[in-house]
Formats: structure tokens, sequence, C-alpha cells
């Protein structure tokens, strides 16, 4: 019987498979930049270790005391690492004390309790407090949020530049980005769950508690890691407010500086390459990499451990 | 078993010689904003009785339904005027708290809907929210039997509810729905998204529960509103695409003798 023609091209081969072009140009794509992705990882790694390792390999420098010493003095050969770890988890400590809870607050009422209207209104929002420059955070920590904590605690206790102030502000800087990645993971879980819930005569903080939260929690724990790391990573911030100079405390009103604050300071001021100084930062940048990679897998553990599959 | 159920058994035995309707509505009607879903709707639904509800796609089955325990309000833009009447008590009044209609007036819905937790909390869920006191494992362990998957789920009660099969999942809900100890039961074509082995397993098991419940079911199916049921409501659409109530009687009657045209073209088939 003859075909009848509806507007489709004639099958030229049968049921033979057909090379579509799109196909493959498009798979190839997605191939490349997967594969790139990963190499600029791998070079990355590559980088910070090849030149961490030389630091190791000079005299007077061991692993144990690198990890172990509280003492980071360069001019008198003592690279403790302690002093600047202390700090950087002092900031990012207080940082997720205002960014968590905060965070969830702000994305339990954004997914669950606000209306459409004002969900439109504050996401964006949040979305553009997210893009600010940290130097501005910086500088807010510095003349706002140090002065408060001077007026608040006495001005004997609070140091001018301060821990506490750089990581409160840090806070506020990664709390839009919290707020948001967990607001997605809540509006990601089936309205079917809220409404079993409702008819189970919930009421709507049980149910946002009860049952969005919980089984939304991978997608809360990855805003959080993210959060985490962020804040761990954050270097203006700590450059221009938490103070400079190692100093090995944990009173968060005095000033320390962070890891990444003394990477900023070493590596803007003119150091000759292959010193020590400047392999001693590459050092500091693969114990970043490391506390960020290790927060990594604990998190996926933890999940893993409490996550709820909806579907 | 323990006191703790035996009480709950003598308290639905003493509401229920009190009482023969359970539920009425007065001149309801529902809306979405502008749109009239349904239309000034009077029925009474009898006490530890099954009715059915049945009628085209989009007369407003659901909506109806959902107006029995105030989960239409979950619903923005929607309102409704006139009365839904549980035991005599406006639903509707300003003092009323939704959460305790809920309590009292439960629901299943049409896709199966189990919580991501395991057999065991979906259970008591709802128990802990309204403060249960008695002994959990006995609730769960009543509440699964009552839904006829007790001795299906007794060794994994500690599995997730969601690896159970679609029409275990659907006596799941059925037997979380049950374990708050409601009253009404609200069914939203409950078997629509199971094989038939599991749908006739739900039938059964609403037969069993109306000795205990009265249960409201919406359903597309004739013949199983015929199995199930002993009233049933038929709706129609009128011009505007507002459903509103053409025949309601005893389901015997219903089908076999149908007062209305509409309804007996609607149950031969030969509707639209
Ligand atoms: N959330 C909503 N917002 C606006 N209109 C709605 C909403 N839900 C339902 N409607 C409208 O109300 C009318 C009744 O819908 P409903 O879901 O109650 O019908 P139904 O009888 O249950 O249909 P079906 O048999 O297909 O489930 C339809 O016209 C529908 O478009
Ligand atoms: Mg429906």
């Amino acid at each position: 019987m003859e075909q009848i023609a509806l507007g489709y091209p004639k099958s030229r081969n049968g049921l033979k498979r057909r090379f579509r072009v799109g196909e493959n140009a498009i798979l190839a794509l997605l191939f490349i930049s997967g594969v790139f992705s990963i190499f600029t990882t791998i070079g990355i790694v590559y980088e910070l270790g090849k030149e961490a390792l030389l630091f190791f390999r000079t005299p007077n420098v061991d692993l144990w005391s690198f990890l172990s010493g509280t003492q980071w003095q360069p001019h008198i050969d003592k690279f403790g690492i302690l002093p600047l770890f202390t700090s950087t988890l002092i900031t990012s400590l207080f940082a997720m004390l205002i960014a968590a809870p905060l965070g969830m607050g702000a994305a339990i009422y954004l997914s669950e309790y606000a209306s459409e209207k004002v969900r439109g209104f504050l996401k964006p929002i949040l979305e553009i407090l997210a893009g600010i420059p940290t130097i501005v955070y910086g500088y807010f920590a510095l003349t706002f949020m140090t002065p408060l904590l001077r007026t608040i605690f006495g001005r004997d206790v609070v140091e001018i530049y301060n821990t506490a102030s750089a990581g409160l502000v840090m806070g506020i800087l990664i709390l839009p980005m919290i707020a948001s990645m967990a607001e997605d993971a809540l509006s990601a879980v089936p309205n079917a769950l809220r409404e079993a819930a409702y008819g189970l005569g919930g009421t709507k903080l049980e149910v946002a508690l009860k049952v969005v939260v919980p089984a939304a929690i991978s997608g809360i724990a990855a805003a959080f890691i993210v959060g985490i790391s962020r804040a761990i990573g954050e270097t203006m911030i700590v450059a221009v407010a938490a103070g400079a100079g190692p100093n090995f405390t944990f009173n968060p009103f005095k000033g320390a500086e962070t890891m990444t604050g003394h990477i900023v300071r070493i590596s803007g001021g003119d150091l000759s390459y292959d010193s020590i100084d400047y392999n001693s930062i590459f050092a500091i940048g693969l114990m970043l990499f490391f506390v960020t990679l290790t927060l990594n897998l604990i998190s996926q553990q933890v999940v893993r451990r409490f996550r709820e599959v909806y579907e | 078993m323990t006191h703790t159920i035996e009480k709950i058994k003598t308290q639905r035995i003493k509401v229920s010689e009190k009482l023969v309707y359970v539920l009425e509505t007065k001149k309801l009607n529902i809306y979405y904003d502008d749109f009239r879903a349904i239309s000034e709707v009077n029925m009474k639904i009898e006490r530890n009785k099954v009715t059915a509800i049945i009628g085209p796609s989009g007369c407003g089955k659901s909506t109806l339904l959902r107006s029995f325990n105030r989960m239409n309000e979950l619903v923005q833009g929607s309102r409704i005027s006139g009365e839904v009447l549980f035991h005599g008590q406006n639903l509707y009044a300003p003092d009323v708290d939704p959460v305790e209609v809920r309590h009292r007036i439960g629901m299943v819905f049409q896709k199966p809907n189990p919580f991501p937790k395991s057999i065991y909390e979906n259970i008591a869920w709802g128990a802990r929210v309204h403060g249960f006191k008695g002994n959990m494992d006995e609730l769960v362990e009543y509440s699964l039997r009552q839904a006829a998957l007790w001795e299906e789920v007794k060794d994994i009660l500690d599995h997730s509810g969601l690896a159970l099969s679609g029409g275990q999942q659907q006596r799941l809900c059925i037997a979380r729905a049950l374990a708050v100890q409601p009253e009404v039961i609200l069914m939203d074509e409950p078997a629509s998204a199971l094989d038939p082995i599991s749908t006739l397993h739900i039938e059964d098991l609403i037969r069993e529960l109306s000795n205990h419940y009265t249960i409201l079911i919406v359903t597309h199916n004739m013949q199983q509103a015929a199995r199930v049921s002993d009233f049933t409501a038929f709706f129609n659409m009128n011009g505007d695409r507002s459903g509103y109530l053409v025949e309601y009687d005893n389901t015997n009657q219903l089908f076999t003798m149908p007062k209305n045209k509409l309804t007996e073209d609607y149950i031969t088939g030969r509707f639209g």
C-alpha cells in the first residue's frame, strides 16, 4: 500500500539504526565538560601537593610539628598550623552558629509558611544578598560588628581585630546561601507527604518539622556542608576583620589569623618563589583541602544513615 | 488485646448509639477563587455505612470530599459557603480547629503516600502528634491488623513504608489513618492506582471497616461503588462546569432503579 505522506520525511533505510549527528555531538560535549572538571581538580591537587611537598622536604620542617605545633613563626622556622587552624575553627563555628539556625528558619518559613507572593519576592532578595562582594562584609564586620561587640562586652575585653566579629558577619554572608539551598530541598518534598500529614491532624509546625524537614534532610545537610566549606574558605572578611598575625588562642575576642587570612597576607606581600614561606602557604592550602574533603565524607555518611528516601 | 483498645471500642459504641447521621451538608458551595466547583449540595451521611460518590471527571468529587475535613482550605483561594455539620456542629464555625477536625475525620488519598519512614513510624506519627499516651506497640499492631496488613509486615516493622508494594502501601495508609482513631474516613479513589487483587483487598477491608467507621469513598468504578457502598451519590456538572448532586439513594436502588435519566445514562455507560 502507498504510504500516506503526513509531512514526515520518508525513512531512508527502513528500521536500520540511523546515525544521529546532533545526539553524538551533544554526548561528546557533555563528556568533554565532565573530563575537564575532573582534570581541573586533579591539576589543583597536583599543584598543591607538589609545592607542599617542597615545603615538607625542607630541613627543620616535618609533618608532625606542622600538624601539632602551636607556633607559626616562619622567621624562627616554626611552622605549627594550630594557631591558624583554631582561628579558622572559631570563625567557622561562629558563622554556623548564626547561619545554620537562621538559615533553616528562613528556609522553613519560605517553603512552608510564606504565600506564593511573599516567596516570589523574598527568594530573589536572598540570592542578591549572596552575591554581595565579601570585602563589603569585611568592612561591615570592622565598622559595625566589632564596635557593637565592644559596646556589649567592653572595650578592654574585645580587641579591634577579633575572630568573633569576623565569624558572625561570615554567618550573615552564608545565611542566604544556606537558606536558599535548604529551601530548594524542602520545596522538592512532594506535596502528597504534606497532605498525608495534614490529613492525620498535624499542625503546620508538626508537618514542617516532623515530615518535610526529615524528608529533605540530605539536601539540608548538603546546604550545611556547602555553608561550612564556604566559611572555612572565606578570605576577605577574615583578612579585614579577624586580625593579622598567627595567634594561638581560643578567645574569640582576640585577634587571630585564619588559614585563609594568612595565605592572602603572605601571598599579597612580595615573596620570592621557592622561599620556604612561599611553599608553606601551599601546605596550608592542602590542609584546607583536606578539611573540606573530610567534612564532605563525614556528611555523606551521616546523610546515608538518616536519609528518608521518597520515591 | 489489653484495656486501651477495649476502651476505644466501648467509647465508639457509646457514640454510635446516639446518632444516625454523622455528617450533613447544608447548601454547600465550594469555590476556587471565582469558580464554583460545587453547587448547593445538601446531603446526609449515615453512621457506620459506606457512602460512595460517583460522577464524571471534574465534577467536584474530590473537592466535596476534601471539604468534609477541611483539607480543601490548604488550597489557596478556596472557600466555601453553607455548612458542613459533624454531629450537628458546623465544621466551618470560626471557633473550630481544622487540626481537631482532621483528627476525627481521617483521609486516604488516591496515590498511596506513606511517609518515607519505617512502617512502625508511619503508624505512630499521627498518634504522636495527638499526644497518644497508651502503648504504642499495641496501637501499631491493632491498626495494622484492622487494615489487614499485620501478617505481611509484622517482621519488618522497621523497614521503610516505601519498600512495600502499592497495595500494601495503601493499606499502610489506611492503617495510619485508623491509628488516630477517627470516626469518619474519607477515601479518594483509594484503589485506582492498584492492581485488581489489591483492589479487592481494599474493598474487603472497606466493608470490614464499615462496622466501626463511617466511610465516604470517591470512585470511578461503578462495580466498586456497587460492591462496597450502602449509599451512592451521583454528581454531575451543570453548564458552568459546577458540580451538583443529581441523585442520592441507597446503592441497590440507585443502581437498579435510578430515578433520574442522567443517573441511568451514567451507570449504564451511555453518558456524554
Ligand atoms: N486546586 C485547584 N485550584 C483551582 N481549581 C481546582 C483545583 N482543584 C480542582 N479544581 C477544579 O475544580 C473542579 C472539580 O475538581 P475535582 O478535582 O474536585 O474533580 P473530581 O470530580 O475529583 O475529578 P476526577 O474524577 O478527575 O478526580 C474542576 O473543574 C477542577 O478544575
Ligand atoms: Mg478527584
